[in-house]
């Protein structure tokens, strides 16, 4: 196929350079500079889409963001699809393949047709909620044929071979729009010395002046852009971003940009010969001042049948034929109710087409532009519109009748105008979506007839965005707000920049004409479509209004007006006008319209940057990582620490499960030698002559007699009187301790220690630091352990010198180090200190000496088996922010005498603390050796019960013990402590209710002889 | 000067040379990301070369700036950075104060010498209300430079890495990608980011993938 | 994402170096034990949620590591000032130019401000538009 619509020259694109693209299976050429909009229109292909919910056919209407039709899905393979693009934004390269996003299987032809004939009486707005909500279990199964049938686009089944990245960026002014009002606020901004941002979303910078008629200081408009653009590229403070959507708007100025990279070459970085780089980009702007010069988007008039091919919004058809060379049709007929849009009908015919007529809703329209129409012999039919296009695969022809727009009545005779094109102007919207971001309202301005934004703290507006439109206003516009902008950034030495002079134009008032009335009410005329997207109508609104709906937003929600991809860009001014005219109120009465971002869609690539994959979440090693992997460890993720699970062993020629391994580990420490990595523990340095006072306010245990070289456990509650946290401290010296805390506590416990220095007690001469990450941590633990430590130690490890709960100074493998005698397994343990540069010598000499005692590696499942069978807690495990120390059974840890009023005393004298029968910590044995309770399980004291049964508590730690060689588990029960020796219930989703004696919390070694040995 | 190993008594503090007194193989926090083939051999030829600068002395001071800032100007030969977010270096450019918070400075020497210096700033400062913590193992230095290494700076934390944000003599405790890091500008040829240990790894994996486009070279000395 | 001034760091910084910790200016009672259960339930539970200007204690978590306190817009998100700890706020919904400048209204059933009651009722009782 010939590019039969493209023009013999003019346009901006590049001739020379035929590209080949695919639509829908069809081949077709363009050339360098189009969109893929541009070029199938130069096809003359007229069909891009099937509507969402009445399948008609739909054809390009617009040339930007605002297209609600072109919406197609990307991709020549199935890891480069891309749903949802807009075929006008969309650069044309080769080898470009594309396909409607509706019309499922074809969009010619139609399986969905049928509702579309149906029409208006068979899915009326609401249609969705009232047909398929109910019931509400069947949604699922219409959804899946709705959806495809409907289509919204798909996401690609692999994985994407592009990356995508962010890059944080800051200046003192962002401006946002490269059209007239954009470059000259850049210029004004750069050249008072402002860090500037100059970003555009489409394929160039200029804007509107890329396809206008008329002239800057005596030359073209592009020709102006030129040398501007070229001025601002050469300077060093000038950051110019083409190609650049500002998607977001956020608090305080910060804008997310989002940069297509090379999404204009090919379908990947890499068939574009950039393999490595960046598909798209988001830049993350924090901006001292934002300069919004985001223009306006011409408003399309609703008119029956205006949604069928041919029927476009009028500035497009000049940008079509003025930057692309293509005029989408032969002959032409212009609605409007302004003067601007005249200017399509003098494109159009320079181009060497038919204009029809021009008919315009104003009675006595007389402005300059008018006037050239009338000269130049086009016809102007005053005091009409056009009422209703005619035609299906393609418009054939225009109904034109006189109005009356106060009574919203036709009052003359229709005329037929044969035309295969009918362009409609029903005025401009300001593109005001990202000042209404954070939830500032627009305000609506019927002088204007358009919304301007409301004030936003730190941004400035110019041109379009506040519905100043004339050329020469616009670029002083913009002067003025680049200025201002960079003046309230700090530089307030702007000199005025001189702007271009253009030829006034005398232009008459724009008519308040959203909807055209038509011969037969609204409800009964042919559809008038307000959003195609959503295939949302005229008479969609009225009934929405009739059925009780009276603001736009519940409006907007029954109908579905404004919810498609394209945000309502078009339609959602002429819907709020269409609701007021039925509730017979003004528009602003009717509500205002904020948008959220994104202005347009985002891909999920470049919201996600480069934390995917590997990087996704960052992955903390200890010193000994290597070791772990090098020895077969399984890991766990512990926060983001990579910590060793557990480490199983070859056993002919298997590996061993999950279960053996444990059990082989937890059988070394009861019986030899076990060794675990503990450098994940929080290890908080605390230093000054108040750190024990300090200490004894922010533990509920005592603290005052705590002498140097001794080790005590505590417990850190909120001052609700709930357990946060719990860890050994140890004396280091009268002034100095070390403080560990549980793993995933480390930096909220630091942080907690800080609060309450910095606000309530900052008299205390203290200071918390950090030393997590300085020392590595390791735990020699089991009957041997002693052995093994005297083996590479100068520690006296005699049971009298070195007591439990003592720490002892010395060297490990010949490595400084602190040993201090805790234990968490109920064995003899020493927990060795070394900085960590230091860890991984310390460790394999402890393997070296270890291999005749069998030292055995333990991970994580080990050392939790191990601690529950002393009953010995982990707080976020077996506590959940709801427990006391008192529910734990640790009165023992509690100094209720103390003379300060430590965090948490006072509310365990609550009334709901001090209850009796509250979830207190017990074991649970079940009655069947080889259960292993579910953690989580709820407890029920009456198996036979009803549903909803009485949940009495639950299981909070359970595992499978080799030395007890059965399950045990803990658990918290409403007045557990008294109810030792019963029996409890634990009915599982199965079915199946397992049954469970209630037990002491120590299951192994209840003297704790063995790690006193 | 107390023995490798052994402990000293001042201010009821209990001082720790973690230092063998036999030299020991050390392992900088990158070891295992050499190990996994993530460390180049020296001499990269991209636009953004990351070293790391390992087994230095970091120590932590707290406590006011008038207790603490005669006391380091005598023993390190250097201020203490007067404002919020200064770093001061010596002229060598291998000993430098970081200011961190109103009560906390950063402290980097060479590798040996913080347990010195340690005693000596805590004999000077006598019965004065400070802390100083050795964090030597728990952190490393690595320097950032090349024609891109802004750019990559950009992509990987929040704050202002231009000259107007970060000029020489500045350092900011900031976001790094998913961790944090402290950014500092020791001069204009160079970044350095001081980074804690466990997230070493990550930071240099994040660091190879942001430099990827500009081509990126780590290293990490042996010793 | 908040731009928040650090008023020890001396310049602005990302919300995401920061960490908020709820309603400012609240004192644990000195002598917690003479207080009532009731005293000491809203000590630790009940806390303010005004419409409007908010006084707010965070902490620059991952710089500096200190708290301060924060006023706020609670409607349009504008931060007034930050102060360190011990200071107090210059800006309050008490201030008639504050609450016109920034439009404050008060919500239904609820309070303006930090301290506000009902026997304050005065302070809830314009609304300008
Ligand atoms: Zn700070």
């Amino acid at each position: 196929m010939s590019q039969n619509n493209r023009l013999s020259q003019g346009g901006r694109i590049d001739r020379s350079r035929v590209l080949t693209f695919t639509f829908n299976g069809q081949q077709y050429p363009g050339f360098a500079g189009d969109t893929l909009a541009s070029a199938l229109l130069a096809n003359g292909v007229d069909v891009v889409n099937r509507s969402f919910k009445y399948s008609r056919p739909r054809g390009i209407t617009a040339a930007g963001p605002e297209e609600p039709n072109a919406i197609v899905q990307l991709g020549a393979s199935e890891a480069a699809q891309v749903p949802n693009v807009r075929a006008t934004q969309q650069a044309l390269y080769d080898g470009l393949v594309a396909r409607s996003t509706n019309g499922w299987p074809n969009v010619q032809r139609d399986v969905m047709s049928w509702v579309g004939k149906l029409g208006g009486s068979f899915m009326p707005p609401g249609f969705y909620y009232k047909t398929f909500m109910a019931p509400a279990s069947m949604w699922m199964t219409y959804e899946k044929f709705i959806r495809k049938g409907a289509g919204l686009g798909r996401s690609p089944a692999e994985s994407d071979p592009d990356i995508y990245d962010h890059l944080n960026q800051h200046c003192d002014v962002l401006v946002i729009g490269a059209g007239p009002a954009g470059l000259t606020a850049a210029l004004a901004a750069a050249r008072a010395g402002a860090r500037v941002i100059l970003c555009d979303e489409q394929e160039e910078m200029g804007g509107s002046l890329l396809d206008s008629r008329e002239v800057l200081e005596g030359a073209s408009a592009t020709e102006w852009v030129e040398r501007v653009v070229a001025e601002l590229a050469d300077m060093e403070s000038v950051t110019l971003l083409p190609r650049t959507t500002a998607n977001g708007y956020h608090d305080h100025n910060f804008v997310t940009l989002h940069e297509r990279c090379t999404e204009h070459l090919a379908d990947t970085a890499a068939d574009a010969g950039r393999a490595g780089e960046v598909r798209s980009r988001l830049h993350r702007v924090r901006a001292e001042r934002v300069v919004l010069a985001s223009g306006s988007h011409e408003r399309p008039l609703v008119y029956a049948n205006n949604d069928v091919p041919g029927n476009m919004v009028a500035g497009a058809i000049s940008v079509y034929l003025r930057r692309y060379g293509v005029a989408p049709g032969q002959r032409l007929v212009l609605t409007t109710n302004n003067d601007h849009a005249y200017r399509t009908a003098l494109d159009w015919k320079e181009a060497g087409r038919e204009v029809v007529a021009v008919v315009d809703s104003r009675a006595n329209p007389d402005g300059d532009r008018v006037k050239q129409v009338r000269d130049s012999g086009i016809r102007v039919i005053t005091g009409s519109a056009v009422m209703e296009a005619s035609g299906s695969q393609r418009v054939s022809g225009a109904r034109v009748v006189a109005i009356d727009t106060t009574r919203f009545v036709v009052t003359g005779k229709i005329e037929e105008l044969a035309c295969d094109t009918i362009a409609s102007s029903g005025g401009y919207s300001p593109v005001i979506h990202l000042a209404s971001h954070t939830g500032k309202r627009p305000q609506w301005r019927e002088d204007l007839l358009g919304f301007v934004p409301g004030e936003v703290k730190g941004m400035h507006f110019a041109g379009g965005v506040q519905a100043v439109y004339a050329l020469g206003e616009t670029l002083a516009d913009g002067a003025r707000a680049g200025g201002e902008a960079a003046k309230a950034a700090g530089f307030d030495q702007a000199e005025a920049i001189t702007v271009p002079s253009v030829e006034a134009c005398a232009e008459s008032a724009t008519s308040a004409l959203y909807q055209v009335p038509h011969e037969k009410p609204t409800l009964r005329a042919p559809k008038q479509f307000v959003d195609l997207q959503n295939d949302v109508t005229a008479a969609g609104v009225e009934l929405a209004t009739r059925e009780g709906f009276e603001s736009i937003e519940h409006v907007k929600r029954y109908t579905a007006l404004g919810f498609g991809t394209d945000q309502g860009k078009l339609g959602n001014i002429n819907g709020m006008a269409i609701a007021a005219r039925c509730l017979h109120r003004s528009i602003p009465e009717v509500g205002t319209t904020v948008f959220r971002p994104n202005y347009t869609p985002v891909s999920f690539g470049a919201i996600v940057g480069r934390h995917c994959g590997e990087l996704f979440d960052p992955e903390r090693y200890t010193a000994l990582h290597q070791w772990h992997v090098e020895n077969g460890a399984e890991f766990e993720d512990v926060g983001h620490w990579k910590r060793p699970w557990y480490f199983p062993r070859q056993v002919d020629g298997k590996t061993e499960t999950m279960h053996d391994a444990v059990a082989r580990e937890c059988l070394a420490v009861r019986q030899g030698v076990g060794i675990l990595d503990a450098s994940t523990l929080g290890k908080i340095d605390i230093q000054g002559p108040d750190a024990r006072e300090f200490l004894g306010r922010i533990y509920t245990n005592k603290w005052a007699k705590l002498a140097p070289g001794r080790v005590r456990y505590g417990l850190m509650c909120k001052d609700d009187g709930m357990l946060m946290d719990d860890g050994t401290t140890s004396c280091l010296a009268e002034n100095h301790f070390l403080m560990t805390t549980t793993t995933g506590g480390a930096a909220s416990v630091l942080e907690w220690l800080e609060l309450w220095h910095q606000t309530e007690w900052p008299e205390l001469q203290v200071y918390f630091n950090s030393v997590t990450d300085h020392f590595a941590t390791m735990t020699v633990t089991g009957p041997e352990a002693r052995k093994l430590m005297a083996e590479v130690t100068d520690i006296d490890l005699d049971r009298e010198q070195f007591k439990f709960m003592d720490w002892k100074q010395g060297t490990v493998a010949g490595v400084p180090a602190r040993v201090f005698r805790i234990s968490f397994t109920g064995e003899l343990a020493f927990e060795i200190n070394v900085q960590a540069n230091y860890a991984l010598h310390v460790w394999k000499a402890l393997f070296a000496h270890g291999e005749k005692y069998d030292l055995t590696p333990y991970g994580t499942e080990t050392m939790h088996v191990l601690r529950a069978e002393k009953g010995l807690i982990i707080a976020g495990q077996d506590t959940d922010g709801s427990v006391t120390p008192e529910d734990l059974g640790m009165q023992w840890a509690v100094g209720y005498d103390k003379p300060f009023p430590w965090i948490g005393k006072r509310a365990l004298t609550r009334p709901d603390t001090a209850r009796e029968d509250r979830k207190q910590l017990v074991g649970l044995k079940p009655k069947d050796p080889k259960v292993v309770l579910e953690e989580g399980a709820q407890i029920v004291l009456d198996r036979e019960q009803k549903i909803p049964m009485t949940m009495m508590g639950h299981v909070t730690s359970s595992y499978y013990s080799p030395v007890l060689e059965s399950g045990f588990a803990l658990a918290v029960l409403k007045g557990g402590r008294n109810r030792m020796g019963e029996t409890v219930y634990l009915p599982m989703s199965d079915g199946t209710t397992h049954e469970a004696e209630v037990v002491n919390t120590v299951f192994f070694d209840p003297k704790w002889e063995r790690q006193n040995v | 000067m107390s023995e490798a190993g052994s402990e000293t008594n001042v201010s009821n503090v209990a001082v720790f040379d973690t230092h063998p007194a036999e030299p020991i193989d050390a392992e900088s926090p990158l070891a295992w990301s050499r190990q996994r083939g993530l460390v180049d051999a020296a001499g990269g030829s991209g636009q953004v070369s990351a070293i790391e600068r390992p087994f230095l002395g970091h120590l932590i001071l707290r406590g006011g700036a008038i207790t603490l800032d005669e006391a380091v100007r005598a023993e390190l030969g250097i201020n203490l950075p007067g404002q919020p977010l200064g770093l001061n270096v010596d002229a060598e450019g291998s000993r430098s104060v970081q200011w961190l918070s109103p009560d906390e400075w950063l402290v980097i020497v060479p590798g040996g010498e913080e347990f010195a210096l340690e005693n000596r700033l805590r004999e000077r400062l006598g019965d004065a209300h400070f802390a100083i913590v050795n964090v030597s193992g728990g952190q490393t230095l690595v320097e950032l430079s090349g024609d891109k290494a802004r750019d990559v700076l950009m992509k990987s934390v929040t704050y202002d890495v231009h000259s107007h944000g970060l000029p020489v003599g500045k350092a900011v405790g900031t976001v790094f990608a998913k961790t944090s890091i402290n950014l500092r500008r020791p001069s204009e040829a160079c970044f350095e980011l001081v980074v804690r240990r466990s997230f070493a790894d990550y930071c240099v994996r994040w660091l190879r993938d942001a430099g990827r486009e500009y081509g990126v070279s780590v290293e990490s000395p042996t010793s | 994402m908040f731009y928040i001034h650090c008023p020890y760091c001396g310049e602005r910084r990302e919300e995401e170096e920061f960490h908020p910790n709820g309603q400012a200016h609240l004192v644990r009672p000195a002598d917690p034990d003479s207080v009532s259960d009731e005293e000491w339930g809203d000590y630790l539970f009940f806390r303010d949620n005004p419409r409007g200007i908010h006084h707010e204690m965070w902490v620059h978590r991952l710089g500096c590591r200190k708290f301060f306190n924060i006023t706020r817009n609670t409607t349009t998100y504008e931060i007034l000032e930050t102060y360190p700890m011990g200071e107090q706020p210059t800006i309050t919904a008490e201030t008639a130019k504050v609450r016109h400048e920034q439009g404050v209204q008060t919500a239904d059933g609820g309070w303006q401000t930090v301290g506000a009651r009902p026997e304050n009722s005065t302070l809830n009782e314009e609304t300008p538009s």
